[in-house]
């Protein structure tokens, strides 16, 4: 799918990414662990997850009510720490302060990336995480981005800034 | 959105328009089809419950339509578009989200007077309310304010009367009152002003006029910002912040953010009023807009050229463009549009209603029609025509009165274009007494 990249530079800026850091950031993901992933089909959370599962990610959602359930055939996990096996990105849907010890949590499991939903923004985890060596994005949504970057977003009318007179995979 | 801005050229002629990926053609594919086939039972679900992006049926969106929706909103600066048949359905769509009965939209005096037609008296049909504030008096737009009011509705540059409309304080205006600064941006484009870095919240465009260019295909667009705060206003809007029922209690602006309102575009406004834009004439409107930059500075050079001509004519009572210094709406265009102050202008000859007739059946180049934006000269006598149906009252309101006569300079060569007025000039003199040479 996309080129595998061992490492992304850090954001220089936490309010603006380039597209190349947010490709760079995606491609070195194969599972993603969803904090605050909703079991109810038509929440965001629960859109996002199967957008990138349907784009060939592993979503692992995290969510303590749900625990030993599953949501989209994967199982679910009370926290972070009871995931039995590594994860490359953990999606915070939570609020920005919550964010915080979530994005700890993240960097002492061995997590490459740490990525806050569009409204959830953390500085202060942030560099913590960044500190620790992960890469962080804050204040996005993973499934506009992808979509955005890799076209299908520009299918309902939006502006994704994307200029290529290469040919798209169909 | 995107990290790297490329220029107003350049997005003109790429923005949303790669190569197919079907087929590698170059130039953007007509898909004359109204629907689109699943996957699966499971793909049409997630398309259908708005989980993933995807066309199901032309009426909501098409893949030709949505470059041209992409190109528009790029040129703007906003995050997303919504294509429409026409202007006119631009402008109820952009309201639809934001309206219900009983409800106040605050609009300029001095609209397009098919827009003041349509706020009069069609939107009562709807039980909404269109209130008249001055533009030329952006405090007249506070007062009109009222706990109804849910839009804010002005031109940036006004047709006839040349007006360019003072947009920062009465987009202040509308932040402090909570609601939206909707701007129709036809007669500038945005070549020539972007409302959005004045801050208006939405733009819309009757696409028929310089964005198609040529006269061809009749269309409109509603462009959002995407920088409304919903939820801050949320009891106001309940289209955009209480659950949707047909969707089964999704939220348009949780679920989809910054891109609510233009979602709600497609998968409610143009689902249930259904005025979509046809695949033809949208590219037929894209092959117009990649040439918008070059037109619109040529447009506006001829113009610039016709209003000094006019100005100095011994026939013309008086020029009404906002490009001449002793224009009230002059600094106004060195501020929001200083590139030009577009290409519609307005005169009075001298000898009043019949000396104008004259000179508007005595053009060659020019034609006479109730358009405005081609790439050919025009002419009209707005209020014979397309003003007709406003009061006398509104009629020097709107800057068309009697005696006005309404240029849209074309980019033919400047000296046929200013030949032609001086003839038609010397025509309209010689039915009057004493006859007076042209200079």
């Amino acid at each position: 799918m996309l080129a595998a990249m061992t490492r992304a530079a850090p954001a220089m800026s936490h309010d603006t990414y380039t597209d190349e850091f947010l490709k760079s950031t995606l491609a070195r993901v194969r599972t993603i662990a969803v904090v605050g992933a909703s079991a109810n089909w038509n929440r965001p959370s629960f859109f996002v997850m199967k957008y990138l599962q349907a784009k060939g990610f592993r979503i692992v959602p995290v969510n303590p009510k749900e625990a030993g359930s599953t949501i989209l055939g994967e199982p679910v996990y009370a926290s972070l720490a009871e995931i039995p096996h590594p994860v490359d990105m953990v999606e915070i849907f939570r609020s920005s302060a919550e964010a915080g010890p979530i994005a700890d949590e993240a960097a002492r499991l061995g997590a490459k990336v740490v990525w806050m939903q569009i409204g959830v923004r953390n500085d202060e985890a942030c560099k913590r995480a960044e500190d620790a060596g992960l890469t962080v994005v804050m204040n996005r949504c993973p499934k506009i981005e992808y979509s955005r970057l890799y076209g299908e977003l520009s299918w309902g009318g939006f502006n994704s800034g994307v200029i290529s007179s290469k040919r798209r995979k169909a | 959105m995107a990290d790297k801005q490329f220029g107003f050229e350049t997005r003109s002629l790429h923005a949303g328009a790669a190569p197919d990926p079907a087929t590698g053609a170059r130039s953007v594919p007509i898909y004359q089809t109204t629907s689109f086939v699943f996957d699966d039972v499971d793909h049409a679900a997630s398309l259908f419950n708005l989980q993933r992006p995807g066309f199901i049926y032309s009426r909501l969106t098409n893949p030709t339509v949505s470059v041209l929706e992409e190109r528009i909103a790029a040129l703007e600066g906003g995050i997303g578009a919504t294509a429409t048949s026409s202007g006119h359905a631009a402008q109820i769509l952009a309201l639809f989200p934001l309206m219900a009965p009983g409800l106040e939209v605050v609009a300029s005096s001095k609209l397009y007077g098919g827009s003041i037609n349509q706020m009069k008296h069609s939107y009562k049909k709807f039980g909404w309310n269109a209130v008249f504030a001055d533009p030329d008096d952006p405090a007249s737009f506070k007062k009109a304010v009222t706990d109804k009011t849910r839009a804010i509705f002005v031109e940036s540059l006004a047709n006839p009367g040349g007006i360019v409309i003072d947009l920062e304080p009465i987009a202040r205006i509308a932040k402090d009152a909570g609601v939206p600064l909707i701007v129709d941006n036809t007669l500038a484009t945005p070549w020539l002003c972007r409302p959005f870095e004045w801050g208006a919240d939405m733009v819309v465009h009757s696409t028929t006029k310089y964005l198609s260019g040529n006269g061809s295909s009749v269309g409109g667009v509603v462009v959002d910002s995407g920088k409304f705060d919903w939820f801050k206003a949320k009891a106001k809007y309940p289209s955009m912040t209480a659950p949707a029922p047909e969707y089964h209690g999704l939220t348009f602006a949780e679920t989809f953010g910054p891109l609510g309102y233009t979602v709600y575009g497609h998968a409610v406004g143009l689902r249930d009023l259904g005025p979509c834009q046809s695949p033809m004439n949208a590219w037929i409107t894209l092959q117009g807009i990649e040439t918008l930059a070059i037109r619109m500075e040529r447009h506006c050079q001829n113009a610039q050229r016709v209003a000094e001509h006019l100005a100095k004519h011994k026939q013309v009572a008086w020029v009404s463009y906002a490009g001449l210094k002793d224009s009230p709406y002059f600094k106004n265009y060195r501020k929001y549009m200083p590139r030009g102050a577009g290409a519609v202008l307005t005169f009075g000859v001298k000898g009043g209603y019949e000396a104008g007739v004259k000179v508007v059946e005595s053009v060659e180049l020019f034609s006479h029609l109730a358009n405005i934006g081609d790439t050919r000269s025009l002419i009209i006598h707005p209020a014979s025509t397309t003003h007709r149906q406003l009061t006398p009252e509104q009629l020097v309101a709107a800057g068309a009165g009697p005696d006005v006569i309404r240029l849209c300079i074309g980019i033919e060569t400047i000296d046929d274009i200013l030949a032609d007025l001086d003839q038609a000039l010397a025509k309209a003199g010689a039915g009057a007494a004493p006859a007076k040479a042209a200079e």
